[in-house]
C-alpha cells in the first residue's frame, strides 16, 4: 500500500529507481517495526501467564526479581497442584460433555435448517433466513435473566445439562447463517444432476451437500466449539456447585480460595482451559478465520 | 453396448402407461413439508429459547421484586432516578464507544501493516496477532487481572524500574475504567484485523495498478480506492462490535465486578448484580432491556450492510 | 421404444408463458437439437423433459409412457449440464458410478459399465482424478460418461459446449457426434449456437419466443426456411433481407429495390408469387449468393454495381458490405476480386436461391 508502484514510471533514471527501491524497503522495515510493537501488546498477557504458571510460589512472593522472567528454575508444581489438588478436572470433564453435546446439536439443527432454507423454498423461508441473522445479533446478556427463570422452572438450575439446553441459542443462528451461505454457493445444477442420478433429499444432503460444503461444516463446527467452550454469562448465572461447574467460571471463581490468590496455579488453570481452542486454532486456522469472516457476507 | 442396453432395459420394471395426475405436484408439496420439518428444530430453538425469553423479559420487567404486583414501567422510571444507574449508562456508553473506536483503529492499522508484508510472512503474523481473540475471554481477563494485581503487578514493577510511580490500576475508579477498556481493545482488535484483512484482499489488484498509472500516491490510493471498497465491511464490523461490546460481561465482572464505587459497571454486570446477586429479577431484566434499543438500531444497519454486500459480491 | 413426444406442452412462470403449446415427436435414436436465441424456451423444454420443471399443461411421454408426474430419477433419462455439474468431492469414477450406486447396481456391474464408457470416451486414465484436476474438455467427457453408464432411454444435453473455448468446442462437437454413433440413444440437445445445431442434428428444432418456428433436417432449414426468423437465424453470416416490390414486367416478375436495381425472379417461381405482385415484400438472399459475376448461374439482369463500405478478408473468401435501399448487405467474393473500401464493384445475385418473405407475417412464400 505505502510502497509506490513502479508501473507508472517505466523509464526513470537509475538513481530514481534506486530511491524507489529504498522507499519500498523502508516501508517494509516500518511495517515490521510497528507489527512487532503490536505483537508485544497482543502477546504480553499470554506470555506472562505462561511465565507465571511455571514459577515457584516463593519466586512470585519475592518481589525484587524481574517478574517477566524465571530465575529460580522452571517448575511444574503449579500444574500438579491444579490437576490433583483442585476440582479442575471435574470442570474440564463437564466442559467437554457440554461442548460435545452443544456442537452436535448445533450442527444437526443448523445443517438441516440451512439445507432447507437454501434449497427448498417454502412459505416464509426468506423471512426466516433474515430472522435467523437477527437472532444471532441478540447477545446472551440481554436474555440471561429470563433464561434464569426458565432454566429454574425446568429444574436444570445448577446442572450442566442446563448449559446444553441454552448454549445452542448462542451457536445455532450463526452456524445456520454461514451454512446457508455455503450451501447457496453450490451450483444448482449439482442438485439437478443428483436428482437425475436418483438421489432423494436426504441422500442429496448427505452425499452431495455435506461433502461439498465440508469447509463450511468445519468452520461452523469450530465456531460452535469455541463459543460453547468460552461461554461465561450463562454458567456464571446458572451454576454454583463445583461438581457441575464448567472451566471458564470454575477457573475464575472456584480456584480462588478465600483471599489467597494462588496466581501460579490460576494461570496454569487458565492456560490449560484455553488450550483446546488454541490447539484447534493452530491446526485449523484457515477454517477458523473463514468462520469468523463469514458473518459479514452472505456466504 | 447394445446388449448392455437390452440387459439394462430388461431390468426396468414396467410402469403403468399413465402416471397418476399431479404426482410431481404432490412431490413439490411434499418437498416444502420436508423443508419445514427440517427447519423445525431451528424454529423451536429460536422461538422457545430466544423469542419467548425476550417476551418473558419484557413481562418480568413490569413486575415488582417478589413478582406479585404489576408495576408497568415502574422499574424503568425507578432506574432512571437512580444516580448509580445513570452512571452505568454513562460508563456503558464510554466503554463501548471508546473501545470500539480503538479496536477499529488498531485493527485497520495492523491489517494494513500485515498486508504490506510479503505474502509468505502474512500467514504467520496473522496467526500470531489473532491469539487474543482465540483465548476464551474469561481466561485471558484473569491473566490481565494478574498483570494489574495491586501488590505483584508486573506493569508497576516495570514502571518503577523505569523511574515512574506505581499506578493504582484497579483500585482507582478512573484507572479501572481505563483497564477494562484496554482489555476489551486487546481482545477485540484482532477481530477487526481479520475482517479488514479479508476485505483488503478482496480489493482487485488492477484497481491499484490503474490508480498508479493515473498517478495516485499511497495515501490517495487509500482514500479513493481502499476506503470506498471497504466502507461496507468497516460499517458492518463496527456495528457488530458495538453490539458485542455494549453487551460485554466477562471483563468487568472478573476484573472489577463493577467497582470501585460502581464506576466500572456496564449494563450486563449491573443487571447481574441486581437481578441474580441481589435477587431482584424484574429489576435485572429491566436493566438488560435498556440495551435493546441500541442493539436493535445497530442490527438493522448491519442487516442492510450485509444484504448490500451480498449483492456486491 | 424410447421415442419422446411432447403434446401441447405449456410452461408458465407466473404470468409469463415460457413455452407455448409445443408439439414435438422424436423417434427412437434420433439426435434432435433445440436451437434458438436465449429466452426462447429451449432450455425450459429440455428441463421439462428431464422432470426438473413441472409441466403447466400438455403431456410429455418417453417410450410411450406419460411422464408428466414422474420425478427425474424415474424417467430413465441422463443429462449433461452446461457447467458439467460434476460432484467436486468425487473422482471421475465415483462421479460416473454415483447414479448406478444409488440404483443399487452390483459393484461388478458398475465397474464394467464405467470402464466401458471410459473406453468410449477415452478417459480411462483419468478415472481416479477429481474434477478439479481435469481440463474443461476432460470434465465434459466425464459428464458425458456419467450419462452413458446409465444406459438411459434419452440423453439430454443443456448447452454442453458453451463453457469451452472455440477450438475445444469444435473438437468436442465431433466427439459428441462420434459417441452418438456408437451409443445409439435418443438425444435432445439444446444450444444457442446454430453451427452446433447444424453439424450435430439429425433434425433441428428452431424455437423463438416459446414457439417452434420450424422442425427439419439441417438441409431443409438452410435451404427451405419457412419463416423469416429461421432464415435469419440459421446460417452465418446471416441472410440479407432487402425490402423490395414485386413487379410484373412483360411476361416475367421482377423484384425492384430501387429505381436503378431490379432482379428478375426465376420463371419457375412465378406461379408461386402471383398473389403478391405489386406488394411491398422482403427478399432474402444469403451472402454466398451475392458474388462477383462468374460463368455459372444466370447472368441476364442479375448484375448490379455497388460502392463497398467495408471489406473483410477471411482468407479463403472475402466478405463485402454495401448499402442498398438503406439496408446493409453482405456479399461473399473471391479473395482477390474485391477492391478496398470505397471502391466500386460489380456483383451478381444468384436469384435461384432467393426467398420472398411477407413482411407482415414473416412467412416465407
Amino acid at each position: 500500500m505505502s510502497a509506490v508502484s513502479v508501473a507508472s514510471v517505466p523509464n526513470r533514471p537509475a538513481a530514481a529507481r534506486a530511491s524507489l527501491k529504498r522507499g519500498r524497503r523502508w516501508a517494509l522495515f516500518a511495517s515490521y517495526f510497528f507489527l512487532i510493537l503490536f505483537a508485544i501488546f497482543f502477546l504480553t498477557p499470554p506470555y506472562y501467564m505462561i511465565i507465571t504458571s511455571l514459577k515457584t510460589d516463593a519466586e512470585m512472593a519475592h518481589m525484587a526479581t524481574n517478574p517477566w522472567f524465571i530465575f529460580n528454575g522452571v517448575t511444574l508444581d503449579q500444574y500438579k497442584l491444579l490437576l490433583f489438588g483442585t476440582d479442575f478436572l471435574i470442570f474440564f470433564k463437564n466442559t467437554v460433555i457440554v461442548t460435545v453435546c452443544v456442537v452436535a446439536i448445533t450442527m444437526v439443527v443448523s445443517v438441516l435448517a440451512a439445507f432447507a432454507l437454501s434449497r427448498m423454498r417454502f412459505w416464509g423461508s426468506t423471512v426466516m433466513a433474515t430472522g435467523i441473522f437477527l437472532t444471532y445479533l441478540i447477545p446472551d446478556t440481554l436474555l440471561f435473566i429470563p433464561m434464569f427463570q426458565i432454566v429454574k422452572s425446568i429444574g436444570l438450575l445448577n446442572s450442566y445439562w442446563g448449559m446444553v439446553l441454552v448454549y445452542p441459542t448462542l451457536t445455532v443462528p450463526f452456524c445456520t447463517w454461514i451454512m446457508i451461505g455455503y450451501f447457496q454457493s453450490i451450483p444448482r445444477e449439482l442438485d439437478e444432476a443428483a436428482l437425475i442420478d436418483g438421489a432423494g433429499h436426504i441422500q442429496m444432503l448427505w452425499r452431495i451437500f455435506i461433502p461439498v460444503a465440508l469447509p463450511g461444516i468445519i468452520a461452523a463446527t469450530i465456531f460452535a466449539f469455541t463459543v460453547s467452550w468460552a461461554a461465561f454469562v450463562y454458567p456464571m448465572t446458572f451454576l454454583y456447585s463445583a461438581d457441575q461447574q464448567v472451566l471458564t467460571v470454575g477457573t475464575v471463581t472456584s480456584l480462588i480460595k478465600a483471599d489467597v490468590y494462588k496466581w501460579g496455579m490460576l494461570m496454569a488453570g487458565a492456560l490449560v482451559a484455553a488450550a483446546p481452542p488454541l490447539v484447534i486454532y493452530a491446526f485449523l486456522m484457515d477454517y477458523y478465520i473463514a468462520g469468523l469472516t463469514a458473518g459479514a457476507t452472505k456466504g | 453396448m447394445v446388449d448392455l442396453v437390452q440387459q439394462f432395459r430388461g431390468s426396468v420394471t414396467q410402469r403403468p402407461a399413465v402416471a397418476p395426475r399431479s404426482g410431481l405436484h404432490r412431490l413439490m408439496r411434499k418437498r416444502s413439508t420436508i423443508a419445514f420439518l427440517m427447519c423445525l428444530p431451528l424454529i423451536s430453538i429460536v422461538v422457545g429459547l430466544i423469542i419467548y425469553p425476550a417476551i418473558y423479559a419484557i413481562y418480568l420487567s413490569t413486575l415488582n421484586r417478589s413478582q406479585t404486583k404489576f408495576l408497568g414501567l415502574g422499574n424503568f422510571t425507578y432506574l432512571l432516578t437512580r444516580d448509580t444507574f445513570i452512571m452505568v449508562i454513562e460508563q456503558s456508553v464510554i466503554f463501548a464507544l471508546s473501545a470500539v473506536f480503538f479496536k477499529a483503529t488498531i485493527g485497520l492499522i495492523t491489517a494494513h501493516l500485515v498486508n504490506n508484508l510479503p505474502d509468505k510472512g502474512q500467514r504467520k503474523w496473522r496467526g500470531m496477532l489473532l491469539v487474543p481473540w482465540v483465548i476464551p475471554l474469561a481466561l485471558s481477563t484473569l491473566g490481565w487481572w494478574w498483570l494489574f494485581d495491586p501488590t505483584h503487578s508486573a506493569f508497576n514493577w516495570t514502571l518503577t524500574g523505569l523511574g515512574f510511580g506505581e499506578v493504582p490500576w484497579l483500585s482507582n475508579p478512573y484507572w479501572a475504567r481505563f483497564c477494562v477498556i484496554l482489555v476489551n481493545v486487546w481482545y477485540g482488535a484482532p477481530f477487526f484485523l481479520i475482517m479488514y484483512l479479508a476485505a483488503l484482499k478482496s480489493v482487485p489488484e488492477q484497481l491499484y495498478e490503474a490508480a498508479a498509472i493515473d498517478g495516485a500516491n499511497a495515501w490517495q490510493k487509500f482514500v479513493h480506492i481502499t476506503l470506498p471498497m471497504m466502507r461496507n465491511i468497516i460499517a458492518i464490523t463496527v456495528l457488530f462490535s458495538l453490539i458485542v461490546t455494549f453487551a460485554n460481561f466477562d471483563i468487568v465482572q472478573i476484573m472489577t465486578a463493577g467497582g470501585p464505587r460502581n464506576m466500572t459497571h456496564v449494563f450486563a454486570t449491573y443487571a447481574f448484580l441486581s437481578g441474580i446477586k441481589s435477587g431482584d429479577i424484574p429489576l435485572g431484566a429491566s436493566i438488560s432491556l435498556f440495551m435493546f434499543p441500541i442493539l436493535a438500531i445497530s442490527a438493522i444497519f448491519i442487516l442492510r450492510g450485509v444484504n448490500k454486500r451480498g449483492r456486491e459480491i | 421404444m424410447a421415442e419422446v413426444a411432447l403434446h401441447q406442452v405449456v410452461k408458465k412462470f407466473g404470468e409469463v408463458e415460457a413455452v407455448r403449446a409445443i408439439d414435438l415427436d422424436i423417434p427412437d435414436n434420433e439426435f434432435v437439437v433445440l436451437v434458438g436465441p436465449s429466452g426462447c424456451g429451449k432450455s425450459t423444454t429440455l428441463r421439462m423433459i428431464a422432470g426438473l420443471e413441472e409441466v403447466t399443461s400438455g403431456n410429455i411421454s418417453i417410450g410411450g409412457e406419460v411422464v408428466n408426474d414422474l420425478p427425474p430419477k424415474d424417467r430413465d433419462i441422463a443429462m449433461v449440464f452446461q457447467n458439467y455439474a460434476l460432484y467436486p468431492h468425487m473422482t471421475a469414477y465415483e462421479n460416473m458410478s454415483f447414479g448406478l450406486k444409488l440404483r443399487k447396481f452390483s459393484k461388478d456391474e458398475i465397474r464394467q459399465r464405467v470402464e466401458h464408457a471410459a473406453r468410449i470416451l477415452d478417459i480411462t486414465e483419468l478415472l481416479d482424478r477429481r474434477p478439479k484436476a481435469l481440463s474443461g474438455g476432460q470434465r465434459q467427457r466425464v459428464a458425458m460418461g456419467r450419462a452413458i453408464v446409465r444406459n438411459p432411454k434419452v440423453f439430454l444435453f443443456d448447452e454442453p459446449l458453451s463453457n469451452l473455448d472455440a477450438k475445444l468446442r469444435v473438437q468436442m462437437r465431433t466427439e459428441i457426434k462420434r459417441v452418438h454413433q456408437k451409443v445409439k440413444t435418443t438425444t435432445v440437445y439444446v444450444t444457442h449456437d446454430q453451427v452446433e445445431a447444424m453439424t450435430l442434428a439429425d433434425r433441428v428444432v428452431v424455437m423463438n419466443q416459446g414457439r417452434i418456428e420450424q422442425i427439419g433436417t439441417p438441409h431443409e432449414l438452410y435451404h427451405h426456411p419457412r419463416t423469416r426468423f429461421v432464415a435469419g437465424f440459421i446460417g452465418s453470416p446471416a441472410m440479407n433481407f432487402i425490402p423490395c416490390r414485386l413487379e410484373q414486367v412483360g411476361s416475367g416478375l421482377r423484384a425492384r429495390f430501387s429505381d436503378a436495381i431490379a432482379l428478375p425472379v426465376p420463371s419457375d417461381r412465378e406461379a408461386r408469387y402471383q398473389s403478391v405482385v405489386g406488394k411491398e415484400m422482403v427478399l432474402g438472399l444469403r451472402p454466398e449468393h451475392i458474388t462477383e459475376p462468374r460463368h455459372n448461374g444466370r447472368a441476364d439482369g442479375c448484375d448490379f454495381d455497388v460502392t463497398l463500405d467495408v471489406v473483410e478478408p477471411m482468407g479463403m473468401e472475402t466478405m463485402v458490405f454495401f448499402t442498398l435501399n438503406g439496408t446493409e448487405i453482405c456479399g461473399r467474393v473471391e479473395p482477390n476480386s474485391a477492391g478496398d473500401a470505397g471502391a466500386k464493384m460489380r456483383l451478381r445475385a444468384n436469384v435461384d436461391h432467393m426467398h420472398l418473405i411477407d413482411p407482415a407475417s414473416g412467412a416465407v412464400i
